[in-house]
């Protein structure tokens, strides 16, 4: 009882009910603001006087649930394919690289800064026509996906090395002395102590990447790849309807990419526990 | 006994600074020492070295046995039986109190988890940190956060203790909570090491108190001697520094 009266003063004091209406108040403005927003663009495009039965026709195509006449999978899933695939490879040539960027030895470092300049000095364009382009004059002929899935690891791989490089390095020494001490050996270290605490530090800008990414996979189309930007572009030239093609693939690209924006807002709460609940104190 | 550090002559320079000048001590087991001097001194580098968080130049430092070599497979091992306590504390702020005494038991000591669980418990009770035990660091004040860092390094049934300024980050009302806990660890009979400015605590606890200055020990001794009968100039001016406040 008495304990009772206590942390409600207590919760008074430091005005947390106050806060969390305040909180609610915030989110529930921000929602309408975002639904006006969302009506004025659909009113818009009804302005525009879209032929939106072709669009409902096209859009289990520009969706990807049918198979593309080769067998393969086409459209926004093909989209989300060569972004997945092109992700994971990125995210394991990163951590090598950042690793090299962090190492004491000279060649490891030289060959992690060495790659990350070229592929960060270079048009993502220029990568991906070299590969699959290019490459075939001297012998080495890929196809379209795996110049793409290559161009897009290498490319997206250079930037998120840095990205993780610097979550590494903004993790105070006294965490990794305090582990030494505990005489953890150094792999157990990165896996338990420094790196789940850079993942705090990585998953936003990560996440900025990876929507990036999903939409620079639009590039791979000029390999003939019929993936979203592709078939929209193919029956925008077929039936002259550019609008109405263009508009519904930026549609899925944006609501793909708020799928990403919700996976990292998550994962970013995952990982930062320990500091939200300090930060309630 | 054999002792359980023993340093012969180490020298460490940080690039032209000398930190450490032939620097030789011993600890014997149950023995509490007490390290001071101005800040600079080469205190805490010396302390460091115990564990290898510090290599040196020249010289040797023994450990249990273990002649502490720059293979870190020998420090790996040397460190499995040195806790140190920091000055930040250094808990891990992603994991919870717990979290944070149980991670080297279970994966150095290859402890069960509930074993390691209930180990950790009992530490945490000591230290009067039991009820926190769910929380995160950043939930407890710095008296608390450092109790749990003590509990944390218990936690691997060190040989020894090493505690490099304990209570320098701490606010004044919270210094004493945690200098009574290393007392209470003192009067177990546990090997320890403490760099610290706390002259009383010293005078209370420590069985030799050895002075510093410029990476050299300058002077030691029981303190009853370092304190009432300096011998030299520049422990004498030390102590006038810093009990000037007390007079």
């Amino acid at each position: 009882m008495a304990l009772d009266a206590e942390v409600a003063a207590g919760a008074a004091r430091r005005g947390a009910a106050p806060r969390v209406a305040r909180k609610s108040h915030f989110r529930m403005q921000v929602w309408a603001t975002w639904l006006v927003l969302a009506l004025l663009l659909a009113w818009g495009c009804r302005a525009l006087q879209l032929d939106f039965g072709y669009v409902a026709q096209k859009l289990p195509f520009l969706l990807g649930l049918r198979l593309g006449p080769d067998g393969f999978i086409q459209g926004a899933v093909l989209t989300l394919f060569v972004t997945a695939v092109s992700m994971v490879c990125a995210l394991g040539i990163a951590m090598i690289t950042a690793a090299g960027r962090l190492s004491d030895n000279p060649v490891a470092f030289a060959l992690a800064t060495f790659y990350a300049s070229l592929f960060r000095g270079t048009p993502l364009l220029v990568q991906v026509l070299i590969i699959y382009l290019a490459l075939p004059q001297v012998g080495v002929v890929l196809g379209g996906l795996t110049s793409g899935l290559i161009a897009l690891s290498l490319n997206y791989g250079a930037y998120l090395a840095e990205t993780i490089r610097s979550g590494m390095m903004a993790i105070p020494l006294g965490q990794r002395e305090a582990a030494m001490a505990l005489s953890l050996p150094r792999w157990l270290i990165i896996w338990k102590v420094t790196g789940p605490q850079a993942l705090r530090l990585i998953i936003p800008p990560a996440g900025a990447l990876f929507v990036s990414m999903l939409k620079d996979s639009a590039l791979v189309s000029i390999l003939g790849l019929w993936e979203l930007n592709f078939l929209a572009q193919s029956y925008a030239r077929a039936s002259f309807r550019y609008m109405e093609m263009l508009l519904a693939a930026a549609l899925i690209y944006w609501a793909l990419s708020i799928v990403f924006e919700i996976v990292q807002f998550r994962l970013e709460r995952r990982f930062g526990r320990g500091v939200a609940v300090a930060a309630r104190r | 006994m054999a002792d359980l550090v023993s340093i012969d002559r180490i020298n460490k320079w940080h690039g032209s600074l000398h930190a450490l000048r032939d620097v030789s001590l011993a600890v014997a087991p149950h023995e509490r020492l007490v390290i001071c001097g101005p800040s600079g001194s080469g205190k805490s580098t010396l302390l460091r070295c115990i564990n290898g968080l510090e290599t040196y130049d020249s010289g040797e430092v023994i450990v249990d046995g273990t002649r502490l070599t720059n293979d870190s497979r020998t420090a790996l091992g040397v460190r499995r039986e040195v806790g140190m306590v920091f000055q930040s504390f250094n808990l891990f702020p992603h994991m919870t109190v717990l979290e944070n005494c149980v991670l080297a038991p279970i994966w150095v000591r290859n402890t069960p988890r509930l074993e390691a669980e209930e180990l950790a418990r009992s530490y945490l009770d000591r230290v009067h940190v039991g009820a926190q035990a769910g929380k995160y660091p950043g939930q407890l004040s710095g008296g608390e956060q450092q109790r749990v860092a003590i509990a944390r390094a218990l936690c691997m049934a060190p040989k020894i203790m090493l505690f490099d300024e304990p209570t320098s980050a701490l606010d004044p009302e919270m210094i004493n909570e945690v200098l009574d806990i290393i007392v209470g660890l003192a009067d177990t009979g546990m090997t320890m090491v403490c760099v610290t400015h706390e002259m009383a605590f010293a005078r209370r606890v420590a069985d030799r108190i050895v002075f510093m200055d410029r990476g050299e020990i300058i002077e030691q001794g029981p303190p009853a001697e370092i304190f009432d009968a300096p011998r030299t100039d520049r422990l004498k001016a030390f102590l006038s520094s810093i009990l000037k406040d007390l007079r």
